[in-house]
């Protein structure tokens, strides 16, 4: 700065040295800071890739584990995939109902008054209770409370749990754009507040709100621990999900991964292969619906 | 973190006129009341869980012949509710989530404010949604995936990397003790790091880039350099913001369980030697004894359950309580 009023017969100021190289070493510690995210995110999905190719095909996708030893190879995950769609749209089913109405009632009634704002509030720490806790909560509730056994039904309790929040924090925001013009041109109309809600304002944000719905199914499919809780681990398929223990592909992958033998960890790769597959997919399903038509933009 | 919509405030203005919540039909006071119990059913549920686990927690604890919050500390007192008499303390579990937590949040926080910068103010502008979209990918990986990861490939290479960090900060007594292993702390550290990286740079990424253009422009019209502006006007603007969401990761680290019980190693006993193998959290500890647990061994984990939770609560409430006060001041 001293040397403003030596260089007067420039028109600009250059830059010092010092200032220039921080400028240049915080751009490049940031470049890093980006790298470091990339490195552990191509690894891990290299190696699933990789050693997940190993076992993957037809038969590992069309058989269950019944009989199968760690020693032994073949085995797959049909029990699993089987289990894992049931319990998630078991858990769709609790939770997009209670979350959609929760949002409704947070955005379209309750006016910012003193209830809407604790129901915010705990919606808010909802998202933060942790995953094992989802699980013992139903294990406290309905297996030692009320006696039932292990059930996929219990596990998309578990799941639901951790799924409304996101589908209420989604479907809030969505409901948000909606032009207050549609409700008010509805109002004019004397249509009843209900079938405003339901047959205006729903359909307005439904593309919004079906990308949130699927990204927290994308979320809760890859959840273990509760699982551990809450259905158990078999070997057999279990199409029912309310009676007896039922696979899932994250307790697959968890039990062929701490079970000790020759092939199990090869299955537990291919396992968690065949999850990332799904779960990707519902990602890209999801933005794909919420970019193809964004809601309420006119 | 979100700003009010022009719509939104039309809105409330229409409320604050005394537009009617309903017009006393049977359908609209029906659906009005679907609505209002659906949020007072989350309500319910919150206060089901505390509940709960309260209700099996507190057998777990009368029978309990150790101390319950300390017992666990030495390296010959196990998690044991199953013996006669029953014994077990979460001294340990707690060290280990609070250590590998914390370890975790200072892993995490300078990179993903790093990935924030980079992403509002580095990348190219046609690139920054997309490279935005491949971190929160990491988000979209589950935890069993890491665990996986964490343990069958991490962990090897950890071996090597613990060696030389003992080597070199080995006086410090945390990262030294010799016998450096990779299903330690540390390797859980950074697994927890990873994935609590992505929840931090997008709550970052969305608070700088609430930052007013004009503070920007003042900055540049100042002559400030690029690393200049953003450390007059993006960064103290985003300050309770990136605090607000490192401690969301930190309840995100604290109640993480399969990655975490993947990779340790147990040895019972509080372990400062965090380069070490060993180490035990609250929620490894519960998915893998689970399956062995009888009924007292159930409520004693049901039991450590409820610290977690009760823990994972106030670190939440805390992040919340910073964003509601940013918004008082913003």
């Amino acid at each position: 700065m001293s040397t403003i009023s030596a260089r007067r017969g420039s028109s600009l100021e250059q830059i010092s040295a010092r200032r220039r190289a921080k400028d240049w070493a915080v751009r490049i510690l940031v470049y890093i800071a980006f790298l470091l995210a990339v490195i552990p995110l191509v690894s891990v999905l290299w190696m699933v890739i990789s050693r997940g190719l190993k076992d993957l095909n037809g038969s590992f996708l069309s058989h269950s584990m019944n009989a199968v030893t760690a020693n032994d190879p073949g085995g797959g995950v049909y029990h699993a995939i089987i289990g894992t769609l049931e319990q998630c749209l078991l858990a769709s089913l609790m939770a997009v109902p209670l979350g959609l109405m929760t949002a409704v009632y947070l955005v379209e009634y309750a006016r910012g008054g003193k209830l809407s704002r604790v129901i915010s509030f705990f919606v808010d720490v909802m998202t933060g209770v942790p995953s094992i806790v989802a699980g013992l909560f139903v294990l406290t509730f309905w297996l030692l409370g009320l006696h039932f056994d292990f059930s996929g039904f219990a596990g998309s309790m578990a799941l639901a749990v951790l799924m409304v929040p996101t589908v209420v924090r989604t479907t809030e925001e969505m409901l948000k754009l909606v032009p207050n013009e549609l409700r008010e041109a509805a109002a004019a109309l004397g249509v009843p507040r209900w079938r405003t809600i339901m047959f205006v304002v729903i359909p307005t944000a439904l593309t919004g709100i079906i990308s949130g719905v699927m990204l927290g199914i994308a979320r809760i499919m890859g959840e273990t621990a509760p699982l551990l809780l809450t259905i158990f681990i078999t070997n057999a398929i279990n199409n029912d999900p309310f009676h007896g223990a039922q696979g899932s592909l994250p307790t697959f992958i968890w039990d062929q991964s701490t079970t000790s033998g020759k092939y199990a960890v090869d299955r537990a790769w291919a396992g968690a292969l065949v999850l990332i597959i799904i779960i990707m997919l519902l990602n890209l399903v999801a933005r794909a619906v919420a970019w193809l038509r964004k809601p309420a933009t006119r | 973190m979100t700003s009010d919509s022009p719509a939104v405030a039309a809105t409330a203005e229409h409320r604050a006129a005394g537009f009617r919540m309903s017009t006393g039909r049977f359908g609209d006071r029906l659906f009005a009341g679907v609505a209002r119990g659906s949020g007072i059913t989350i309500l319910a549920i919150m206060a089901a869980i505390a509940a709960f686990l309260l209700w099996k927690a507190i057998p777990a604890i009368v029978h309990d012949h150790a101390n319950f919050l300390t017992y666990g500390a030495k390296s010959d007192q196990t998690w044991a509710p199953d013996a006669q008499p029953a014994k077990f303390g979460i001294a340990q579990l707690a060290f280990g989530t609070v250590v590998s937590s914390f370890l975790a949040l200072i892993i995490a926080t300078p990179v993903a404010i790093g990935i924030a910068l980079f992403i509002t103010y580095y990348s190219p502008r046609r690139l920054a949604s997309g490279l935005g979209y491949i971190v929160d990918l990491l988000a979209a990986v589950p935890s069993i995936i890491y665990g996986l990861w964490g343990v069958n490939f991490l962990s090897q290479k950890m071996e090597g990397v613990s060696k030389g960090v003992g080597t070199v900060l080995g006086w410090t007594g945390v990262f030294g003790g010799g016998n450096y292993g990779g299903r330690s702390l540390f390797t859980a550290s950074i697994v927890l790091a990873i994935m609590i990286l992505p929840i931090i740079s997008a709550i970052s990424r969305e608070v700088f880039r609430q930052v007013p253009t004009a503070h920007i422009e003042a900055a540049q019209a100042l002559g400030a350099t690029r690393w200049e502006t953003i450390r007059i006007a993006v960064l103290p603007f985003g300050r309770s913001g990136v605090i607000a969401a490192s401690m969301l990761g930190l309840g995100r680290a604290m109640g993480e369980t399969i990655a975490v019980a993947l990779i340790l190693s147990a040895v019972p006993g509080i372990n400062w030697h965090i380069l070490q193998n060993g180490g035990g959290t609250f929620a490894a500890n519960i998915a893998l004894s689970f399956q062995e647990a009888g009924v007292n061994g159930r409520n004693a984990l049901i039991a450590s359950g409820l610290v977690l939770f009760i823990i994972t609560m106030l670190v939440n409430m805390g992040a919340r309580w910073v964003v509601a006060r940013r918004k008082e001041f913003t």
